[in-house]
């Protein structure tokens, strides 16, 4: 081929065909998700626009850069279930010996989370108050659907009433940073979207779950060293402001401890991106329970709804 | 057509047997010499601009409290500076003008317009300075690699318009019809950039994109400018001077088509990361796209292998082949880490961490503006018509980019696989970033080592530049000042 056309032609088909798969059919396939319900609550869209300051504060985000050593994707490596009682009613020993019964079964029943001992030490002292401290509250861990409902036929005929958990697992969830796997629906009315690619700081998908206080937020962007000695995060002390404290003392001014704090008779006030950056970071929640990232939230929805709809995600997965 | 008129850039060849003359190549070279000083100068400067924002970067993990009252330099905006400065400031801008000057010598014929494109240099430069500036202003537009904001990008695609256009036209203007395997590799980078570079730009800037389609054009774009638009350039340069300097035949034109194909046609389906929250067909195809790349460094090395006859070409006495040589190594070396490091199972570990930023430096530097110095370095005094003013320091530079690949790469390599593997249990996550602080002090020191080659590139192609300007105004006033003397000596 010895023709300037012909490897035109070459490299506009080869670019051509990469550019409607990744750019066209993303568009068509991802840019027509739709607000989603979520699990166990009907009415509930997902996901939300966030409130305006909190929008506000994304464009904070970006223009530091702060996607540079924070993600925000948490990844799981699977699912487990267990076996939560909900209720124990009033008769105990029979659910004891049950859930004993189930730690004795064969490899591939489930397994208790509960310490044996503590089980047995239960049934010698009537075992009340290890199974009605913080109900519900999961018993068992199964491998198997099979064998998870079994094991809550077993409690249900030893008189309690138990319900079918969906848990997401993995490192990144085991550290905190989550409870499910981030999905693209997370990001729908993100713009632009920071997915990030280094791990530098946490993750930050659950950031507002985590630490809902702006106020500590704030603290925390001023001077990173105070919560972590050592940390790698660079203060961001330009969107604070330091000023001579006025007639009285701002309601706003950061609490300081004395190693950071100014000099008498100064205040740091944050400026308004922090602020900003502030609620964004409060907003982050990346936690609701989604169709194709299931998982059951305990105790907010009533035992009935709760399990029906878990086993509706485990069965549309 | 008009033979008297070689240079009108509106020659239309209708017949293949009827083509003027060859230029002989110092005419050519004569025709290239401004646009090209104009493109590599600036291109050496930008490399200067890149490390020091990369070692400001890079300082503030030893310091975080380092320049950290002013917004320009809080560490999410130098570092994309950085990154851009290099990518856009230099490897885009070097690698045109090394794409320019191969395009005119194989053809064998001056390069187009050479003013058009001394004006698209300038505005393509202009372009990455608002762009650079942009970012750190705060102007980021949040997605990596593409930051520069709307009104930069649109000036660097225009520069780059500018010169492609007339690379285009150079390309056609050939008077050698039979084509070299280097030119199919630039004609082909020619007008995928703009390609991609406007789709990108239009879409996450201009028409908007919902969600995570938004992430996965960012990185379609990353992948077509890193891994394809840099390869082929990158490679063009590799089939083009290993043969010229070692006087030899490539060895296989076939192997060489074949590198190419694979890296249209399946290269640039890479860049999607296996765990990212999208449609699991789209990181699937990527990982199976990204695994046959491995074919095409095979080709390569095989190709470059038999070429040499199994010679190593760092140890050439040739500094531009121990340049290339080089750049060749570190393409193996990140076409194999690129391929192992998608499959899900490694890329669990690896994503996420420093792996991925050494790998990179290892892909953009390590592979091409390696082979881009070498480039240069045959280059420029081919232009000037003389030698660098300090040759050894050409071998300095070597060196010092040689081991400040190394020092980069390899403990962010090693940091980034410790990094991951910690993550993948739930270990506190502040013993995992304590972990890593030995191996970014290491990189640290590459990223000084590259500073220092920097400067020394700088130095001698400005030097050579300096001294080939001086030379041609001391020998023209002399000729003004002996006309005016003769004219006196006469009446
Ligand atoms: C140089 C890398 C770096 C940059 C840039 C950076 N961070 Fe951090 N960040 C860290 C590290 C490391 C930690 C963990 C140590 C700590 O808590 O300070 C962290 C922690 C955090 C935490 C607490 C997380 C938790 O789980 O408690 C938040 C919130 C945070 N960063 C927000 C931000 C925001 C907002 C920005 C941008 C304005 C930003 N970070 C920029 C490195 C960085």
């Amino acid at each position: 081929m010895n023709y300037g056309p012909l490897i035109f032609l070459a490299a506009f088909f080869a670019l051509a065909g990469s550019w409607s798969g990744f750019v066209l059919t993303p568009q068509l396939q991802i840019g027509r998700l739709q607000q989603t319900n979520t699990i166990g609550n009907p009415t509930a869209a997902y996901p939300v626009a966030r409130p305006g300051l909190a929008q506000q504060g994304l464009d904070v985000y970006r223009a530091n850069g702060c996607a540079y050593c924070h993600s925000q994707q948490v990844g799981q490596t699977g699912t487990v279930l267990e076996i939560a009682l909900t209720d124990a009613g009033t008769n105990h020993p029979p659910i004891i010996a049950a859930l004993l019964k189930l730690a004795a079964a064969p490899a591939d029943g489930p397994t208790v989370l509960t310490a044996l001992p503590q089980l047995e030490a239960a049934r010698t002292n009537g075992g009340s108050a290890m199974l009605l401290d913080g109900l519900p509250k999961a018993f068992l861990r199964s491998s198997s659907r099979e064998g998870a409902n079994a094991a809550i036929k077993a409690l249900y005929a030893a008189g309690a009433k138990a319900q079918l958990w969906i848990v997401p697992v993995g490192p990144d969830l085991a550290r905190g940073w989550g409870s499910r796997r981030t999905v693209a629906e997370d990001f729908l009315f993100e713009a632009p979207v920071m997915p990030g690619s280094q791990r530098v700081g946490p993750d930050l998908a659950n950031m507002g779950t985590r630490q809902p206080n702006v106020n500590l937020h704030l603290l925390h962007l001023y001077a990173p060293q105070l919560q972590m000695k050592g940390s790698t995060m660079p203060p961001y002390r330009f969107l604070f402001e330091r000023r001579k404290i006025g007639l009285e003392p701002s309601p706003e001014a950061l609490v300081l401890p004395a190693e950071v704090a100014p000099p008498a008779g100064y205040e740091v006030v944050p400026k308004p991106p922090a602020r900003a950056l502030a609620a964004y970071l409060a907003s982050l929640r990346a936690d609701a329970p989604l169709f194709n990232a299931p998982l059951t939230v305990p105790a907010s929805a009533t035992p009935a709804t709760s399990t029906n709809a878990a086993t509706t995600a485990a069965s549309a997965k | 057509m008009n033979p008297n008129h070689p240079k009108s850039p509106f020659i239309i060849h209708n017949s293949s047997f009827n083509l003027p003359p060859s230029v002989a190549p110092d005419v050519i070279d004569a025709s290239c010499r401004l646009p090209l000083v104009v493109l590599f100068l600036s291109a050496a400067v930008w490399l200067l601009t890149a490390s020091a924002f990369g070692l400001i970067a890079s300082i503030k993990f030893h310091a975080p409290g380092f320049l950290a009252d002013s917004a320009w330099l809080t560490y999410g905006r130098v570092r994309p500076a950085a990154v851009n400065a290099m990518l856009y400031g230099f490897c885009l801008q070097a690698g045109l003008g090394v794409a320019l000057w191969m395009l005119a010598r194989l053809g064998r014929t001056t390069l187009a317009a050479p003013w058009m494109v001394i004006v698209g240099a300038l505005c393509w430069n202009l372009g990455v300075a608002a762009g650079v500036v942009g970012i750190l202003g705060g102007g980021s537009t949040g997605f990596e690699n593409l930051e520069m904001p709307a009104y930069a990008a649109a000036l660097v695609f225009l520069g780059y318009l500018m010169m492609a256009f007339w690379g285009v036209l150079t390309f056609h203007q050939r008077r050698e019809r039979q084509l070299y395997v280097s030119q199919w590799f630039l004609f082909a980078a020619l007008f995928w950039f703009p390609w991609i570079y406007s789709t990108a730009n239009l879409v996450l800037q201009g028409f908007g994109a919902r969600g995570m389609a938004q992430a996965v054009i960012a990185w379609w774009y990353s992948d077509n400018l890193l891994v394809v638009w840099l390869a082929l350039v990158g490679l063009a340069a590799i089939f083009y001077f290993v043969p010229k300097l070692l006087n030899r035949e490539l060895h296989s034109r076939y192997l060489a088509l074949m590198a190419f194909w694979m890296l249209i046609l399946f290269a640039s389906w890479g860049g999607i990361p296996a765990s990212a929250p999208v449609p699991a067909w789209m990181p699937t195809l990527s990982v199976v796209t990204t695994v046959l790349g491995v074919i095409t460094v095979i080709a390569v090395f095989v190709n470059v292998f038999r070429t040499t006859g199994g010679k190593c070409l760092m140890r050439m006495s040739n500094p531009s082949l121990k340049f290339i040589g080089a750049g060749l190594a570190s393409f193996v070396v990140v076409g194999f880490a690129s391929a192992v490091t998608a499959l899900p199972a490694v890329n669990q570990v690896t994503q996420f961490t420093w792996f991925t930023i050494g790998k990179g430096l290892l892909n953009f530097y390590g592979f091409f503006a390696m082979v881009i110095f070498g480039a240069i370095y045959y280059i420029v005094p081919q232009l000037m018509g003389q030698e660098f003013p300090f040759p050894k320091l050409v071998r300095a530079h070597f060196f010092t980019a040689a081991l400040g690949v190394l020092l980069f790469a390899v403990p962010l390599a090693v940091g980034g696989i410790a990094q991951g593997l910690k993550l993948q249990h739930a270990v506190i996550f502040a013993d995992i970033a304590k972990g890593t602080l030995p191996f970014l002090r290491a990189s640290t020191v590459g990223d000084l080592m590259m500073a220092l080659g920097h400067v020394m590139f700088l130095v001698n192609l400005g030097g050579l530049v300096f001294q080939f300007y001086r030379g041609r105004a001391l020998s023209a006033w002399a000729e003004a000042t002996a006309e005016i003397k003769t004219a006196e000596a006469r009446p």
